[in-house]
């Protein structure tokens, strides 16, 4: 089984869900987001999710969109983001690539799914890539052993859950919210509802992000949820603290996701 | 080839390896409902008969086509045929997808629309049909085209919607599109996204050519019907690509006739700075569909430049993608210079100040015309009219004070 399934049991035998924390890779630098995932990790991240710095990033609110555009506009290609994961992954962290189809599939489907399991990287978040476009990246991940994570949201069908679920492996990522990426005071009842609809269709563990920032948050949906996704709330706290504020944020989240 | 069976798309909106959906999880469900009420709503005769009196009653179908006689001059001597959609009401091709947007967009009981804007041509229709039919119309369009259009944008502002100047990326068409997803992607329950061209993931690119097939349908006829015969050769000018395909539609089972579709050259493709998709591009996915994007070899989009704010899209719709994949249409450019030389001549030969959308279209036709010559009869799709490129030609032509 693989490091995420490994993850996900050892969270679950302390009774917590899981943390998963995301940074698109090159910010706020190159290296200095090898030194802030690093302490998200420390601080108590179980799984990394590494963003693809992508032009038209349009499931991102503002947080990110601002830190993608900074990562793009210093250079950061897709070479980097592999050895970011390479850095990330060399320490043994769970790692996963969050990207856009469009850079994907201009790199070479089989191409960068061979380099990220050279790198160490364990699954690949593809936001925009629904099952039913996902024919060559299926055989390319499943040739390489690396999970992919297809996402659902409050407005699927039960029909739809289970196709999602069908193809996904590693984990299901479920969207708490309609809309972008991005800090919300709120999250509805309705991402409950919607985890329970995703255990029905499978026995994968299911993570819930979109909007999750607060330490509230993160206990509230640990109840019900095997893990928990943050990420422009790491943006927000690396800008304002760098890798302490990242590591700061990680302490309080990993006390937040306990039962 | 029969006409119905011409492109049709497959069950998950591909035309050949191009099109589809890749969009969120979150708006499959609205993609789906969409198609769903599309498909109903096309073989509702209650439905088309309100939309085609909207279409006449309206919008003034079916448009003339004008016989420009002394623009030939400037084309060797080719008959030069108009198809006039700038004589449509809001001034272009853009209001008949409109229109069959906004009654579908009742039929799904929303009430809210947004849309995506670049020369302003498809946002000023869509504040005209929310006005007529009560929608609250949210467009986004990008700041640097707000300025380069802002007859525009006061249009929509008169008509009361909320013109949105989007700030993010190159902060023209493409940016105001990824606003709008945002924006669609939030608000979905209450939303209908009223896509302004043949692109954006299924079924978008089939709807939006259904409701501008009237363009093709119309122009085969009155060709049939006033010259007894078919054009040797359509030009349209091609940014996303709705008022190409909705004149190109009709006419693809005859193999006969050429489809010229134009594209934005810029200063050049040789330069980088262009907006030539099918030219200078590459296949990729970007907004909801796989086509022909300008992009870098890491697949990040690449901005566009046309003088044009209407073509100035670093993507093309997948059916335009398919259409030169199979050779059945040709992909050609023309630069910022050429189009307003067009501009020009057709101003003082016609009396016909054209969108600079559309002045692409005309000089491709004056290229062509010297290529078929002066036994060829070249129709165009006047897509739209001037008055919004006033100040951006007196600038150019050094009119202003």
């Amino acid at each position: 089984m693989s490091s995420i399934h490994d993850a996900f049991a050892r969270a679950k035998s302390e009774n917590r869900a899981a943390l998963i924390g995301y940074l698109p890779a090159g910010y706020p630098s190159r290296d200095g987001a090898i030194e802030c995932i690093k302490a998200m990790v420390e601080g108590g991240v179980d799984i990394v999710e590494i963003g693809l710095p992508y032009s038209d990033p349009v499931m991102d609110g503002p947080t990110i969109q601002a830190a993608v555009e900074i990562s793009l506009n210093a250079g950061t290609k897709i070479v980097d983001v592999i050895e970011t994961v390479r850095a990330i992954a060399a320490d043994g962290t769970p790692t996963l690539v969050m990207s856009y189809w469009n850079p994907i599939e201009r790199f070479g489907v089989e191409k960068f799914a061979t380099e990220l399991a050279n790198a160490g990287g364990v699954g690949v978040i593809t936001p925009d890539l629904t099952p039913e476009e996902a024919g060559a990246w299926n055989a390319a991940t499943d040739a390489h052993g690396v999970d992919r994570v297809f996402l659902v949201a409050l407005s699927s069908t039960n029909e739809r859950i289970a196709t999602v679920a069908s193809e996904t492996t590693g984990f299901i990522y479920a969207g708490a919210v309609m809309g972008v990426t991005g800090a919300r005071s709120s999250i509805s009842g309705a991402i409950q509802d919607l985890v329970a609809r995703t255990r029905q269709a499978s026995e994968l563990p299911v993570a819930v992000g979109l909007g999750v920032s607060t330490p509230e948050q993160a206990h509230e949906i640990a109840q019900y949820a095997d893990g928990v996704i943050v990420g422009s709330a790491f943006v927000s706290a690396i800008e304002k603290g760098g890798a302490q504020g990242a590591r700061e944020l990680a302490e309080k989240l990993a006390a937040g996701v306990k039962r | 080839m029969s006409i119905d069976t011409a492109v049709v798309p497959d069950a998950l909106g591909h035309f050949g390896p191009f099109g589809g959906r890749f969009v969120p999880e979150a708006l499959m469900a609205a993609l789906d409902e969409i198609n769903d009420a599309f498909h109903k709503a096309i073989v509702d005769p209650s439905f088309t008969a309100e939309l085609n009196d909207l279409l006449v009653n309206y919008t003034g179908r079916p448009s003339p086509i004008t016989v420009a006689a002394n623009f030939s001059k400037h084309c060797g001597g080719a008959t030069i045929l108009l198809k006039r959609e700038d004589l449509n009401h809001t001034g272009s091709h853009k209001i008949n997808n409109v229109l069959g947007q906004a009654l579908l967009t009742k039929r799904m009981g929303k009430t809210r629309v947004i849309a995506e804007t670049g020369a302003g041509q498809h946002g000023v229709a869509t504040a005209t049909a929310a006005a007529l039919f009560g929608l609250e119309c949210v467009v986004y369009m990008g700041e640097e085209d707000t300025k380069r259009q802002a007859l525009n944008v006061a249009r929509m502002r008169l008509l009361g919607a909320t013109v949105v100047p989007v700030t993010t990326g190159s902060r023209t068409l493409k940016d105001a599109i990824n606003e709008a997803m945002r924006d669609w992607v939030a608000n979905v329950e209450t939303t209908h996204y009223l896509f302004g061209t043949v692109a954006g993931p299924a079924p978008f690119p089939e709807l939006v050519r259904e409701f501008h097939r009237v363009i093709g349908k119309e122009a085969r006829q009155q060709m049939l019907d006033r010259f007894h015969r078919l054009p040797d050769a359509v030009v349209a000018c091609v940014g996303g690509g709705s008022n190409a395909i909705g004149i190109f539609h009709e006419f693809i089972p005859d193999t006969d006739v050429k489809l010229i579709g134009i594209e934005a050259g810029g200063d050049g493709v040789e330069t980088g700075r262009h907006a030539s998709t099918i030219t200078g591009g590459a296949v990729g996915v970007l907004h909801g569909a796989r086509s022909f994007v300008l992009q870098d070899e890491d697949g990040q989009t690449v901005e566009s430049h046309s003088i044009s704010a209407g073509l100035d899209y670093p993507g093309v719709g997948p059916e335009h993608a398919y259409l030169h994949d199979i050779g059945r249409a040709e992909y050609r450019p023309v630069t910022d210079a050429q189009a307003m030389e067009a501009f020009q001549i057709l101003c003082q030969t016609e009396g016909i100040i054209p969108a600079i959308e559309t002045a692409h279209a005309l000089h491709g036709a004056m290229t062509l015309g010297k290529e078929l010559g002066p036994e060829a009869y070249i129709l165009i799709n006047l897509s739209g009219r001037g008055d919004k490129d006033v100040e951006t030609a007196a600038r150019w032509f050094g009119l202003t004070e």
